[in-house]
């Protein structure tokens, strides 16, 4: 299968074999209004398997929340053509916006406009939990 | 350092110098009468606790400080609705420090981000009750000299009780120290404590169900009161609530100079008749607590005396 060249835009390669959808769906990739393409499982030397995204376009891209979902992506962005510069990802030190904390005696569960925050606090066992009443998140 | 949110902010410089201001505190309290004149505290307590909210007045009151405030959320326009954010900015407008107390587990985290004065966090929920854990240093600091090298035991409900995991978390900061955890098997300390904590700082620890076995060797026994506000099903906290119940015929084999310290209130986990022995710390601990909430106050308000 051929899936062509970008001139300018990003690739997310080496994302974890099956996780491109859900990738998909937090970057909100459907609300754009440029080519992208989606390639599920294709072969790797080094993972045997893995996602793909290409997008035609040029656009911000939350990396905490793309290295808290999977810390393997390489990020790189296209201009004219070329790789321009390419990022390795690592898990961010704390995690906005994409989590809830599930604990019903957090005070974020009774007031709900406060910001959903979570911080790393085992790099190894990729631990992260809430800021406010330190629930561990699953 | 402008609020006190988890006893862990604190580093081991700073909980010495706490003690010494507190300890200089028991000396000299006239040197203190005054240094808080003109001062208010805003004592917010979203629920019920005689015992705190009366230690942070006291505090307030013999450093020559003001209090005002509540102590039940109703009284309070959280009953409105109101966010926590909200009221701590229109109290930051009245007070100088805010000690707050709250249900929700974060509350006083929220609080300490909206208010332009320094917040105590006073208890919030289960989670951190990091004064309680400043009385406890003290105690063990007045009574034993050093917190390096001890043996403490802590007993009862090792689950639920945040000021176990508090303690805990302080102490394994010292040199030599090591705990023996004495519990039921369903109120054992949490797994991430033993992981994060104890074994990631290197601590000597083991997990027994004894007490009798495990008191000859400790120099502390923190007893815990089992919590029946925690379980869900009352015939397990039936069950469990009188696992532990320390009396002087267990105290017989303890050391002559172990000290039995408690956060209270108590219900029956220590006897009526271990009070008039000297080894009872517990009483000690509530007077302890006032003092380093009257250093703790001083430190956050920047008052050098």
């Amino acid at each position: 299968m051929i899936i062509g060249q970008i001139k300018d835009g990003i690739v997310l390669d080496h994302i974890t074999a099956g996780k491109g959808v859900e990738i998909f769906e937090i970057l909100h990739l459907d609300k754009l209004n440029c080519t992208v393409a989606m390639i599920n499982r294709a072969e790797s030397t080094k993972m045997g398997q893995k996602d793909i995204i290409k997008i035609d376009q040029v656009m911000d891209i939350d990396l905490d929340i793309l290295g808290y979902i999977d810390p393997g992506i390489t990020v790189n962005y296209i201009k004219n053509g070329e790789l321009a510069k390419r990022e390795h990802l690592t898990l961010p030190s704390t995690v906005k916006g994409i989590l809830k904390c599930k604990n019903p005696r957090c005070i974020t569960s009774t007031e709900q406009e406060l910001p959903q925050e979570f911080k790393l606090t085992d790099a190894d066992r990729k631990i992260y939990r809430c800021v406010y009443c330190d629930t561990e998140i699953k | 350092m402008n609020n006190l949110i988890d006893i862990m902010q604190l580093s081991t410089e700073e909980i010495q110098q706490l003690i010494d201001t507190a300890l200089d505190i028991i000396d000299k309290p006239d040197k203190y009468a005054d240094s808080c004149k003109r001062k208010k505290l805003a004592t917010l307590f979203f629920e019920p606790s005689t015992r705190t909210r009366l230690s942070f007045e006291a505090a307030m009151y013999e450093l020559g400080g003001n209090v005002l405030g509540f102590s039940e959320a109703k009284s309070s326009s959280a009953s409105k609705g109101e966010s926590v954010s909200d009221t701590v900015r229109a109290v930051s407008c009245y007070a100088d420090i805010i000690a707050m107390r709250h249900p929700k587990e974060g509350a006083p985290l929220v609080a300490s981000r909206a208010a332009s004065v320094p917040v105590i966090n006073a208890g919030d929920g289960g989670h951190y009750h990091p004064t309680q854990t400043l009385a406890d240093l003290l105690t063990i600091y007045r009574e034993k000299g050093t917190f390096n090298n001890l043996t403490v035991g802590l007993c009862g409900d090792l689950q639920f009780g945040r000021t176990v995991h508090s303690l805990i978390s302080a102490m394994s900061r010292y040199k030599g120290v090591k705990f023996v955890l004495i519990s039921p098997e369903e109120l054992k300390v949490p797994r991430y404590i033993i992981t994060d904590v104890i074994e990631a700082n290197g601590i000597e620890y083991k997990e027994v169900t004894s007490l009798e076995d495990s008191i000859p060797e400790l120099d502390v026994l923190y007893m815990t009161r089992v919590q029946k506000e925690r379980f869900v099903n009352e015939a397990e906290y039936q069950r469990l609530k009188d696992t532990y119940i320390l009396d002087t015929d267990k105290l017989r084999d303890a050391r002559a100079d172990m000290i039995v310290m408690h956060p209270l209130p108590r219900v029956n986990e220590i006897s009526v008749s271990v009070d008039d022995d000297p080894r009872a710390c517990y009483f000690k601990q509530v007077l302890n607590g006032k003092y380093m909430r009257m250093a703790l106050i001083l430190k956050l308000l920047e008052v050098t005396v």
